[in-house]
């Protein structure tokens, strides 16, 4: 469980440093008017209430990986565990999801400087890129199964499957969000603030499942 | 159109009004109406789950008598008693109702940040009930693993319920986790980006704190349900063997390798511990909120309060293990989490001593909702000091697995957080209605409730004492347990059925005031809050008219000396009236 201890311990850090910053030393028992305590800034920020619900989010998807990754880690050291060799096309998928990341921080520089020509591009080559990182997980499994390492052979075969589906299926559900905007640039039906934000948080989604990735692949090669 | 805040928006701009009976009532994404859907939704589950207790005690105090209760339906009703009351009544109605009802209202806010997300996550909740109710009419019937659904036997044959009921049951929990995913996002966001000028985190409501803690508590601690759940799952369809160990099963061996059931005990009371905490939580706010209002008085050490239901929260994620001292667990690490246990009990205490401290020398209204607050403090302190029993690992493995564990958790987080439901309810009914009920009915309500679940969960610390194990359909002839324990066990099933039928008056209440209630005043309790400055009672669309309101004080100024009424509401400005404890107004 430390695995999730520490994701954890982490998280609940920062809210508590968050937590002083706003009650120390504060007298919630004096009345002051609007203009002396009222937010300040971009208090009901449209962008940046939906940031705030990403980041909460993927919190709740990091306590999810941690925890599986505990799992792993306890039944790991069980007897009948015997360590899997990865397929090699891994590290060709990673590299696709890593230009994938890239291609998405591209697409949301050129949203931010208001470039909109960079759009398309950018989108559609994300989109290829992501969809070849989900193939080839696809065929990786492929590969096992051909070499007869089932879901059933051994536990780690069954974690590296569920952690390869689980992580996918992060994936597919940001392929979601990403068709949909898409979809409005090739139209031209979007307004163009709409886009950039929804773009932004894209790309802070691909980000955060590329670093995802990176912390279970390099867990499964080194176990 | 240039950027506004959603604050200084007015409310043309912000909504539409929804027109047609279905968008107001059914497919809504109002607030209030979501909260009232969960809300009714949850309570009609909690009265199964009541129903299947109800089945329980017949067989424990009169064995053998009613022979529609065998083994197997014994041990179904158990287990989906427990898991309906603990996810699918408490967890829902506490974050899901009164999260919904009362944070856009306390926030001053004109609805949650995202109402179709709300809206969303009612109908996915529904569907997670309904899952969980069709597990009683599939072949073989629901699941009676317990609620803790251990490995290996919540899958192997042998318990009732292993070919559908159990498959339903994890479906049913993985459909509830998303659903209340939904519902959190928006709860915790709504917190911290919806609140109205001048509400400073500082300035909510304790309720409100409650309330989001519990919320981020339930959003890193369901992954953990759903990570056993998926798991479980893939042993039980796929044959894995993430939990089964190596086992033979009726004489075959049904070709699971050696998989570790301990494993599934640290996940899922990774997510049980702080469950109860995500049940207690919203309680604790809820129920300050109802001392300060009823006494007349502001809360006492509310920077005091807020921090200990954060240090709870955070306390909450490191003691999982004390549910699992019997599994043989290395005893340092038995040690070390019931230091982890008994330093829980100080925030706790902290504010228990807050509330009474609250009470003292305040101007008491015993009104319903009041009773059911002061009834809770009781209700909290029996159940945390057999806490403290339980947290010792000594003392914990003679206990373990009697009826002084089930009439300590029954205490803690059964009876406590039912009895600020009931007060919470009272007390915020005027609001959600507009009529007002019967108060003798409610009072009358509250006495046979509070003094019968003592009278039936007092003695089964005795009868833990005396070693009578929990679980069991029937307990034979042993030498350990006097005839006595049957008959205390036949007086704690007509308690139970007492109290049960009780309940009958709260929905009559109900019924009565709904049809024939008198008009309630906008603000009958004389509250500071901001619910209770609403343009409309029950308030409308939008809750606020035309202008969001703006916030100058805390919601606890009762009874501020040089100030005529007994309190001010929070939306007074600090030029009009004094506060607490403000430069130049002398303390009393």
């Amino acid at each position: 469980m430390e695995i999730g201890l520490i994701a954890l311990a982490v998280m609940l850090a920062t809210l508590l440093g968050w937590l002083l910053k706003q009650s120390f030393n504060v007298q919630p028992w004096v009345a002051e008017d609007v203009g002396d305590t009222a937010h300040h800034g971009p208090l009901g920020d449209a962008g940046k209430t939906k940031l705030i619900a990403l980041m909460t989010f993927l919190a709740v998807v990091t306590s999810f990986f941690a925890l599986v990754l505990s799992a792993y880690a306890l039944r790991m050291e069980l007897g009948d565990w015997v360590p899997m060799t990865e397929p090699q096309l891994l590290w060709v998928n990673t590299a696709v999801l890593v230009l994938a990341s890239a291609a998405f921080q591209w697409t949301r520089n050129g949203a931010v400087a208001g470039k909109a020509a960079r759009l398309k591009p950018g989108l559609v080559m994300t989109g290829l890129l992501t969809t070849a990182f989900v193939v080839g997980q696809l065929i990786a499994w492929q590969q096992l199964q051909a070499g007869g390492q089932f879901l059933t052979s051994n536990p780690s075969n069954a974690f590296f499957y569920l952690l390869t589906g689980a992580h996918g299926v992060h994936i597919l559900g940001g392929m979601y969000v990403w068709a949909r905007a898409t979809f409005r640039v090739l139209m031209g039906s979007a307004e163009g603030g709409q886009i950039r934000r929804s773009i932004e948080l894209c790309t802070i989604y691909w980000h955060f499942l590329l670093i995802v990735w990176l912390v279970l692949f390099g867990l499964l090669l080194s176990t | 159109m240039s950027y506004v805040a959603i604050a200084d928006r007015d409310h043309e701009q912000e909504h539409h009004d929804p027109q047609t009976f279905i968008t107001k009532y059914i497919w809504s994404q109002d607030h209030k109406v979501i909260a009232i859907q969960y809300g009714i939704t949850a309570i009609f589950v909690g009265l199964v789950a009541l129903g299947l207790s109800a089945m329980m005690r017949l067989q424990l105090g009169f064995p053998d008598e009613f022979t529609f209760i065998n083994p197997e339906n014994y041990y179904q009703f158990v287990t989906m008693h427990g898991m309906i009351m603990v996810i699918y009544l408490l967890t829902a109605l506490l974050l899901g109702g009164f999260g919904n009802y009362l944070i856009p209202l306390m926030c001053g806010s004109r609805d949650m940040v995202f109402p179709f997300m709300n809206m969303l996550s009612y109908w996915v909740y529904l569907v997670s009930v309904i899952i969980l109710l069709a597990s009683f009419f599939v072949p073989g019937g629901s699941t009676g693993a317990g609620w803790t659904l251990y490995p290996p036997q919540a899958i192997m044959q042998g318990t009732p319920g292993t070919d559908w009921g159990i498959l339903l049951m994890l479906a049913s929990l993985g459909v509830f986790i998303i659903a209340f995913t939904m519902g959190g996002l928006n709860y915790v966001t709504t917190v911290l980006q919806a609140r109205c000028r001048g509400m400073t985190l500082m300035r909510m409501p304790l309720s409100i704190w409650g309330i989001f803690i519990a919320t981020i508590l339930g959003l890193l601690a369901f992954p953990a349900l759903l990570v056993s759940a998926i798991m479980m799952l893939f042993d039980k369809t796929l044959m894995t063997s993430f939990f089964m160990p190596a086992i033979s099963s009726m004489g075959t061996d049904p070709g699971y390798t050696g998989g570790s059931p301990i494993l599934f005990q640290h996940l899922f009371w990774f997510f049980g511990h702080p469950e109860v905490y995500i049940v207690a939580l919203p309680a604790f706010g809820i129920v300050s909120d109802l001392l300060s209002t009823h006494a007349r008085k502001n809360i006492f050490g509310y920077r005091m309060m807020v921090w200990a239901i954060a240090a709870i929260g955070g306390l909450s994620f490191i003691v999982w293990a004390h549910h699992m001292y019997v599994s043989g667990m290395n005893p340092y690490f038995g040690f070390f989490f019931a230091t982890t246990t008994l330093i829980i009990a100080v925030p706790t205490a902290i504010k228990v001593y807050n509330w009474v401290l609250t009470l003292w020398e305040g101007n008491i209204h015993l009104r319903v909702p009041m009773l059911f607050a002061i009834g809770f403090i009781f209700t909290f302190i029996h159940g945390g000091l057999t806490g403290l029993f339980l947290g010792n690992v000594t003392i914990d493995l003679p206990l373990s697995d009697t009826y002084f564990v089930v009439a300590h958790f029954h205490m803690v987080m059964g009876v406590s957080p039912v009895l600020v439901v009931f007060g919470a309810i009272y007390h915020w009914w005027p609001k959600i209605t507009g009529k007002m009920y019967s108060e003798k009915l409610g009072k009358w309500h509250f006495w046979m409730t509070f003094l019968g679940t003592y009278s039936i969960y007092l003695p089964m610390h005795y009868l833990g004492f005396q070693g009578v194990p929990r679980r069991y359909f029937a307990m034979g002839n042993t030498e350990f347990m006097p005839d006595s324990a049957q008959d205390l066990n036949a007086w704690i099933t007509m308690s139970a059925l007492f109290v049960a039928a009780t309940q009958l008056l709260f929905f009559i209440n109900v019924i009565w005031s709904l049809k024939k209630g008198p008009k309630a005043d906008p603000n009958p309790w004389n509250a500071t809050s901001l619910e209770w400055q609403t343009p409309d009672t029950p308030p409308k669309h939008g809750n606020w008219g035309h202008d969001l309101p703006e916030v100058h004080r805390w919601a606890y100024d009762y009874s501020v000396p040089g100030y005529e009424d007994d309190f001010i509401p929070q939306t007074v400005p600090a030029d009009q009236a004094p506060a607490g404890r403000q430069h130049g107004v002398e303390e009393h």
